[in-house]
């Protein structure tokens, strides 16, 4: 889906580079430490730890708190996840926050469950597909200039563009379908390479760029 | 969510709701925090680019099936299903980002800094990255092919940055104290610490 996450390319997001710091934790308050472990628990209790359904769930974020936080981000997504699934009301969490600062707040009924739940050939995302790739290294490909409506990994600014693939990659679950746990539907996964100068403007800086795409985004350049 | 309630608040109450069904215990959330915090980050990339940079068959093992070379040292688990290392020479210059989210080779380089989970970097590397890298100090020379590459499939990639002059007699252990996870996402070289002459 379009929304803020898809950030390459758009100037809206331009701006300074955060400097580098080689000694940067991995958390830089112990709330994010927490908040990343208690995420990972939830998307388990939610959704079987379905990968696809937890970016998915990135990107319904509201754009103001999915910009000002990542740890915050997540956060989001985790309530998102629980709520979607019936592991918990909506405002549960806010009720509890509420509570913890002492404000006489009574938590809302806990839902009834509902997690969703898909066939799944095994752990990971690496899975074998038996139908030959349908394109080879040196192939011209484009993909549909549409914006799915739900998850994709095909961001905007390759989209419609001409580009050459460059490696196979192992097949794997396609996201688009396994986010909104429709199925697996495993796809043979190209690398793909553009010239910037197909991707933007013809002063742009020379440079290529590489992205792997799922055979079913790919169609044949003309 | 209201005004006063801070993320820190949020996580707590978040966690309390979990703990008390049963969704999650205080040890998996310690024990998820200590893995990231003391056992898996760049130090343990930067024993792989230390042992390729003195090991050429184990250099030639890891462009070839980065995956495999990189579990013989122990390195593998979440985000790091299928890892493709790609080698920086005076030539070529690789740089990584994920621009829909924040992939990022955890097995190696551990959580995400900063910058890279940043709107700046994800939206500007994948349009003028010669401008994004010269910012943070990396000036490539028009003669230098710079390939960006957007991590939107479960492939992790992996930088192997090029050995800096004068490191010849260093061993493998000196070698990976001057490798950072800077170097191995392909935003800055080695540095050796000494100025240049």
């Amino acid at each position: 889906m379009d929304g803020v996450h898809d950030m390459g390319g758009r100037p809206e997001h331009f701006g300074p580079l955060k400097p580098l710091d080689p000694a940067e934790k991995p958390f830089g308050e112990p709330w994010e430490g927490r908040a990343f472990a208690v995420t990972l628990l939830a998307n388990r209790a939610a959704t079987a730890s379905n990968l696809h359904a937890f970016r998915h769930a990135l990107e319904r974020v509201p754009e103001k708190e999915y910009l000002a936080d990542y740890y915050g981000r997540w956060l989001g997504s985790a309530e998102i996840l629980l709520v979607e699934s019936g592991l918990l009301a909506p405002g549960a969490v806010e009720a509890r926050a509420r509570k913890l600062r002492g404000e006489a707040v009574e938590d809302p009924a806990d839902p009834e469950p509902n997690k969703p739940t898909m066939e799944s050939g095994g752990g990971g995302n690496l899975r074998s597909v038996e139908a030959a790739p349908a394109f080879a290294v040196g192939d011209r490909v484009t993909t549909s200039s549409d914006a799915a409506s739900g998850h994709t990994r095909l961001p905007g600014y390759v989209r419609a563009k001409v580009g050459t693939v460059t490696a196979l990659r192992p097949a794997q679950v396609l996201p688009d379908t396994a986010a909104h746990f429709i199925g697996e539907n495993p796809q043979h996964v190209y690398s793909v390479t553009y010239d910037a100068h197909d991707l933007w403007r013809a002063d742009s800086e020379p440079f290529s760029l590489t992205i792997d795409l799922y055979e079913n985004y790919l169609e044949r350049a003309q | 969510m209201q005004p006063g309630i801070d993320l820190a608040l949020r996580t707590e109450a978040l966690e309390s709701l979990l703990l008390e069904r049963g969704l999650a215990d205080t040890k998996t959330i310690e024990t998820f925090i200590g893995i990231y915090e003391t056992q898996v980050g760049p130090m343990n990339g930067a024993k792989v680019v230390a042992k390729a940079w003195t090991d050429p068959e184990y250099k030639a093992r890891l462009l070839a099936e980065g995956t495999a070379a990189i579990a013989e040292l122990g390195f593998k688990g979440p985000q790091g299903e299928h890892m493709v290392v790609l080698e920086n020479t005076p030539a070529v210059h690789h740089v990584v980002v994920c621009t829909l989210c924040s992939c990022y080779p955890w097995p190696v380089l551990g959580l995400p800094p900063s910058w890279y989970k940043d709107s700046a970097y994800r939206s500007r590397v994948v349009r003028e990255p010669r401008a994004v890298l010269a910012e943070w100090g990396t000036v490539l020379g028009d003669d230098v092919e710079v390939k960006v590459v957007d991590s939107s499939s479960e492939v992790r990639y992996f930088v192997l940055p090029e050995r800096p002059a004068g490191t010849e007699s260093l061993s493998e252990e000196e070698l990976a104290a001057l490798v950072t996870r800077d170097n191995m996402v392909g935003v800055t070289k080695v540095s050796t610490g000494v100025a240049a002459p």
